[in-house]
């Protein structure tokens, strides 16, 4: 296998997303611009400029025509994907919720419910703001998109709030984040329905399966863990050697991906002789490493499969993504 | 056509001048066949006038991929932002990795074995008995092979046989370079001369005292052999057949003594002796020469 490598950002990557029909890759990194890929030949389409800090996540619509990203910059965007430009950005100061007036802080997770119709954003606590997550109304017709914020919830969460995913059937929202708990939210109510105290500490990433009935959370206390997305019991752990920072579920095999590495701040008073950047594939049930795909000079930041199942991406502090498109030899491993 | 193929040859082949190639057969594509392997066959001629024949054997991978009207038409979008300035596929921004990535499998052997290796080692090191042998009478553990008993025995036997002449007073082949005192190679030396070569030597060392032992048992090895012959007297070699494709024992042994007498002793006592369940046949060795 000979990866492609997207060599288009200048600083560490952030978020890698696959559209829907898998031809589309997205790419966020602390650099202002995310950039848009053919998933296939690994060709640049374009980038969204507009951002005026780091891009930590985005997601994209079911038809593959919006795009939305949040960033450090206080704001969240929403591009026309096919050119490029942003037709509305929930500004900092312009959004009106209770109990406070406006979201001034920067916005880390974003994902978009199932239907499209609706989507999340979660704020980092900033000047003595507690993280919180809104929900905003998506307009099927881009010129009524309005910035109101339908609900907002967050009580008792410490620290970031890392990654935000709709549930199944868009009844929860689930949660994780620094204080390493995961939270399952009532959209209705906003109230926390459940919680999963098993990593110790913080959650970097949480990825939900094709069917929505589990998901695998990434924890820098060096194990992923997979979790039934109703109930929030902790169905298996995967053992690492390094924080964990991204982690996937293949969509056609029963197999996890791991991404991760020594923090590069750790690197100088650790023991740890190698920096660990390669990506573990894990057997889902099993929870045995099937094997290991390095490359990355630097922590794997993000991970993304493409819904078909035969390559995923990988996106490190190296500032590359690399795209595997996986061999025939490893669609025969048992 | 055969060896160098000169530009006049072919000129005279087709009566023009202008190609080689003609004498060449086409190339062949056979393929793919149950697995998938296409075998292609090519002639060329080479720069020197070699003709080469390449066998190239390619796997065939088909990858079905559906592709929607969609994203037919999002394959043809415009570029955008920063790059607007790049033309449609002419992208610095994407490579290819120049090495090839695999999957590293990551292999877990199950802790008792490699315990169990491990103390096999260590049993191994621990008891110095396995790994010292002496060369000369094949003792193991006992003592060095410059520490044998049978240390002059065996040389006397095993490399001044036959000639009686002592080397240096020879007019043999060798006799004229060796007059100078130079180097001498040792199949011209005066021992290795009237005929009698190096190769002749070494069957005549094996040759020696030598007993041929058969229907032993599968599981019989050096070893076991030594305990059976080794109260006669001292054995130069002991060779065990085996097959060397199944790695099994052939059932046959030959022992070298060191003297006639204790070879002769041995076969009296063990022929017809019940080994393993079976009945052992010792006889001497007939020579190789009788055997081919």
């Amino acid at each position: 296998m000979r990866p492609i490598l997207l060599k288009g950002h200048e600083r560490p990557l952030t978020f890698i997303k696959y559209n829907r029909d898998g031809d589309l890759l997205f790419t966020c990194a602390k650099d202002h611009h995310p950039t848009l890929w053919y998933a296939d030949d690994g060709e640049r389409v374009g980038t969204y400029v507009g951002h005026n800090g780091a891009v930590w996540t985005c997601d994209v619509t079911h038809d593959s025509r919006t795009l939305v990203t949040g960033s450090a910059d206080t704001t969240c965007k929403m591009w026309d994907v096919e050119t490029g430009t942003c037709y509305f950005t929930h500004q900092a100061r312009s959004i009106h919720w209770f109990p406070y007036d406006h979201f001034d802080q920067p916005a880390r997770a974003v994902a978009l419910a199932q239907g499209d119709e609706k989507m999340c954003i979660s704020t980092d606590p900033f000047m003595g703001v507690p993280a919180r997550v809104h929900i905003v109304n998506v307009a099927a017709n881009r010129e009524e998109q309005t910035n109101e914020i339908v609900a907002s919830f967050g009580d008792g969460v410490e620290g970031r709030i890392n990654r935000a995913l709709w549930g199944p059937l868009n009844e929860t929202i689930l949660t994780g984040g620094e204080d390493g708990v995961i939270r399952a939210w009532d959209v209705e109510t906003g109230k926390i329905k459940l919680e999963a105290r098993d990593h110790k500490k913080q959650i970097q990433h949480l990825c939900l399966s094709e069917d929505k009935t589990h998901f695998v959370s990434a924890s820098l206390d060096k194990t992923a863990k997979l979790f039934d997305s109703e109930t929030l019991e902790c169905l298996k752990t995967y053992v690492a050697d390094r924080p964990v920072n991204a982690a996937i579920i293949s969509p056609i095999l029963d197999h996890i991906v791991l991404g991760g590495g020594q923090d590069a701040m750790a690197v100088t008073t650790t023991s740890s002789k190698a920096g660990k950047f390669d990506s573990k594939i894990y057997f889902k049930v099993y929870e045995e490493e099937i094997g290991s795909i390095r490359g990355h000079f630097g922590p794997v930041n993000a991970l993304a499969f493409n819904p078909d199942g035969r390559s995923f991406t990988t996106g490190g502090e190296d500032g590359y993504s690399r795209v595997h498109h996986l061999d025939n030899d490893y669609f025969r491993i048992r | 056509m055969s060896g160098k193929m000169r530009w006049g040859d072919s000129a005279d082949l087709d009566g023009s001048d202008d190609d080689f190639d003609v004498a060449l057969p086409a190339s062949q594509v056979f393929g793919p066949d149950a697995n998938g392997v296409k075998t292609i066959i090519d002639y060329r001629i080479k720069e020197d006038g070699l003709k080469v024949r390449t066998v190239k054997k390619v796997r065939v991978n088909t990858v079905t991929k559906k592709v929607t009207k969609e994203m037919l038409a999002r394959k043809k979008w415009a570029k955008f932002g920063d790059a607007q300035r790049y033309k449609p596929g002419d992208e610095s921004m994407t490579a290819v990795s120049i090495e090839e990535i695999f999957l590293e499998r990551h292999r877990t052997t199950p802790k008792s074995e490699s315990e169990k290796s491990g103390d096999a080692l260590a049993a191994m090191a621990g008891s110095n008995t396995s790994l010292l042998v002496c060369r000369i009478c094949g003792k193991k553990g006992d003592h060095w092979t410059t520490k044998c008993p049978y240390k002059d025995l065996a040389s006397m036997n095993t490399l001044g046989l036959g000639d009686a002449k002592p080397p240096g007073e020879d007019d043999g082949p060798g006799g004229a370079s060796s007059g100078k005192g130079g180097y001498v190679p040792p199949s011209m030396r005066a021992g290795a001369s009237g005929g009698q070569s190096m190769g002749d030597s070494m069957n005549r060392r094996r040759d020696e005292n030598s007993v041929r032992v058969s229907n032993l048992s599968e599981d019989t090895r050096e070893q076991d052999l030594q305990e059976l012959f080794r109260p006669f007297g001292p054995v130069t070699r002991i060779y065990v057949a085996f097959n060397r494709e199944t790695g099994e024992s052939r059932g046959f042994a030959f022992v070298n003594f060191v003297n006639k007498d204790d070879a002769n002793r041995a076969i009296s006592k063990l022929d017809g002796y019940g080994y393993d369940n079976l009945i052992l046949r010792v006889e001497w060795a007939a020579p190789r020469e009788e055997r081919k």
